[in-house]
């Protein structure tokens, strides 16, 4: 300030330009930490790629320009990749359609009970207390072969003798499913939450059902919560390698793309296999995620 | 309504005995009422009384406790509103934020599979000179113009019954002057049944052929707007619909044609015609522009009420016309409105006057001033909260 004061006549011009070193500041953290963590990883990941296993050093790897890496991982895993963006997509529809409802009945319905309300809520974020690692071993107990449920399907016949559900891309996407439903449904309820419903009277006045006013009003104004909603749940599943792990639900028939790059890395210790498979996931993801913003109208998610 | 047709003209609305209760309080209580077909009816009352709950009964968006809704003869009482042939233009217009202003406007054309929506949208937007700005989304368009969207996003369904929720609420004056005769055109042009939601006494009465004026929840007079104004038959519409000054006192004498009443002193002499009461203790009123403005004690006239002297308290000048507020001993203070027929007021502040009108302006009422000014009135927000939450 005293600065400023002294500066006299000029001091009308230099506060913008101030402010803007103000916000240079604020910024410092952020961006010092996206390029610690995220730039640099991120090249050293890119630099690992296009290494090639050292011809002097057994287990050491040169750097080079070795793009044939990607070709092969590409050949080699391209079932686990298609995979992994068929269970991500499955667990994403399962989780809306589960959610929506859910979502709905919380931010709208229940408007008129708000102790209703904040149980429900409660209820959906609870399982965050515990660790997800633990929820899906528990999972894999209740879903066991000695298990209640098996036991019960195949009391039913539903399910074989022989049959089992771990180990299956049934469990696999059920485990995903279940895992993002909380991400499906924040977003979800927070759009709908702030839906007016004079939009939907004024819709029913206008001649819309139940049916034409959902699809009409309701949808397009809670695209939002989708979009946000549907990204959270879709990201993180394609890359997950929890649920398809044996340890947990999966099994060999169900292997997804975060374990071919977990066994790579840490148990054939491939590091450019596993480098490349990294960023093919994060290239797809990318593509597919921009795809998709850009047709659900970028103006309504921000 | 059946899909693909417009309504020929339209139909009449019929009340019986609806009441709609929420928890708590009681919003509408034996309503009773006729609209004709093609008339320009205004629901007239004050924040609270119950007139945007009946008019989504009539609408459908809430369900009548008991009683019926029929619309041209027919009950619609059970049915939704998407199967009523009713449209409404919603107090907070409630234009669809994402679609353009003629999808809005051809949303329910759409619904209803009317051929060619939008050429019939379009139209609908001429009416209401907005055409230029169909492209555009609701919320790139000021107060107005979206008021005027929300009518033409009703008109165009041409519905047998048009209600308006205090549509013009949000708009200033001289754009509010502008709409209430746009929408009078309307009315007169295609020939619909409108029902008009207001607190504004003055858009009632310059629009409707009947106006009806409502509170806590029940009628309280229905008629014509000179009628209503020239002729309150309660407290509550006498002062609601415009001003009046009120007396109340005992009738010491009745005549043929007229009774006398006595107010602390003071004859005041009104027509049996335009009582409602002829016996006992009675509310005489008349309005404040029917009274002159004496400097001097005037000679006894028959057909003249006179009181005074009283006091000049406040003057202000409006324009056309000048309001005194004159303090009479033992009658309390009374209101007059003069028009400006010279510069400057003819009495000043503090200057001695008499009052006099004429004995056929003056009316008597069903009820008592003093009872009837106990009467509270509720808050509309308190209901339109609870409205659209009962909706859900």
């Amino acid at each position: 300030m005293a600065i400023a004061a002294l500066a006299g006549p000029t001091v009308t011009q230099e506060a913008p330009r101030k402010k803007s070193r103000i916000a240079l500041v604020l910024l410092l953290p952020g961006i010092f930490y996206l390029v610690l963590f995220f730039i640099v990883p991120f090249i050293s990941l890119v630099i690992t790629s296009l290494q090639v296993p050292s011809e002097t050093n057994f287990g050491q790897f040169d750097t080079a320009f070795n793009w044939q890496t990607y070709v092969d991982v590409v050949g080699q895993y391209s079932t686990q990749i298609l995979r992994s963006f068929f269970f991500a997509l499955l667990a994403t529809v399962f989780a809306l359609l589960f959610s929506y409802p859910l979502a709905y009945f919380i931010g709208v319905k229940a408007r008129r009970w708000p102790l209703l309300q904040g149980l429900m809520l409660v209820l959906v974020i609870a399982p965050f207390f515990i660790s997800f690692l633990l929820r899906t071993l528990a999972w894999k107990q209740i879903l066991s072969d000695e298990g209640f449920v098996v036991s019960a399907l195949k009391a039913l016949s539903v399910l074989g003798p022989q049959d089992h559900i771990t180990g299956t891309p049934v469990a696999v996407v059920f485990g995903l499913t279940y895992n993002f439903i909380p991400f499906m449904c924040l977003p979800l309820y927070t759009t709908l939450e702030r839906l007016d419903v004079r939009y939907l009277e004024a819709s029913n006045d206008l001649y819309a059902g139940p049916f034409a006013t959902f699809r009409k009003v309701t949808i397009p104004l809670s695209l939002p919560g989708i979009v946000s909603g549907t990204l959270l749940t879709f990201i993180p599943a394609a890359g997950d390698y929890v649920n398809a792990s044996s340890e947990f639900l999966g099994g060999s028939s169900s292997t997804m793309m975060g374990n071919v790059i977990q066994s790579n890395f840490l148990v054939q210790l491939n590091y450019p296999a596993a480098a490349a498979l990294s960023i093919i996931l994060m290239a797809i993801i990318l593509v597919i995620v921009s795809a998709y913003v850009r047709r659900s109208g970028t103006d309504d998610l921000l | 309504m059946v899909a693909g047709s417009f309504a020929e003209a339209g139909a009449d609305l019929e009340l019986v005995g609806l009441h709609k209760r929420f928890p708590g309080f009681t919003a509408i209580d034996d309503l009773s009422l006729t609209v004709p077909a093609g008339s320009f009816f205004a629901l007239l009352g004050p924040s609270g009384c119950g007139k945007t709950t009946t008019l989504r009964l009539v609408a459908g968006l809430e369900e009548p406790t008991s009683g019926q809704v029929l619309i041209g003869g027919k009950d619609v009482t059970g049915m939704k509103p998407f199967q009523r042939p009713v449209n409404t233009v919603f107090q907070s217009y409630a234009l669809f934020p994402h679609m353009t202003v003629i999808e809005n406007v051809a949303f329910g054309l759409r619904r209803r599979k009317v051929g060619d929506p939008v050429g019939k949208a379009h139209e609908a937007l001429r009416l209401v000179e907005l055409d230029h700005l169909a492209a555009r989304k609701p919320l790139q368009l000021s107060g107005g113009q979206q008021q005027r969207v929300a009518l033409a996003r009703a008109v165009v369904n041409r519905p047998a019954l048009l209600l308006l929720d205090e549509p013009l609420g949000a708009l200033d004056l001289k754009l509010r002057r502008q709409m209430q005769l746009e929408l009078k055109t309307i009315q007169t042009e295609v020939g619909l049944t409108f029902v008009h939601v207001t607190h504004d006494q003055e858009e009632a009465m310059t629009m409707a052929d009947t106006v009806a004026v409502m509170n806590k929840g029940a009628i309280e007079q229905m008629g014509a707007p000179e009628e209503l104004y020239e002729l309150p038959k309660t407290v509550f519409v006498a002062n609601f619909l415009g001003q009046s000054n009120l007396f109340t006192g005992p009738v010491v004498e009745s005549t043929a044609d007229t009774i006398a009443v006595d107010i602390a002193g003071t004859r005041i002499v009104v027509p049996n015609s335009r009582a409602q009461v002829h016996t006992g203790t009675v509310t005489v009123g008349v309005r404040p522009e029917k009274l002159s403005l004496l400097m001097e004690n005037p000679v006894a006239v028959a057909g003249q009420n006179v009181i005074g002297p009283g006091r000049v308290i406040d003057v202000s000048f409006s324009g056309v016309s000048t309001q005194y507020i004159v303090e009479v001993p033992r009658l309390g203070s009374m209101v007059c409105f003069a028009q400006n027929m010279v510069f400057g007021p003819v009495a000043n502040l503090g200057a001695q006057v008499w009052l006099s009108w004429m004995v056929d302006h003056g009316f008597g009422l069903a009820d008592v001033a003093e009872q009837a000014g106990a009467k509270q009135i509720g808050t509309a927000e308190d209901l339109t909260a609870l409205d659209s939450e009962a909706v859900v």
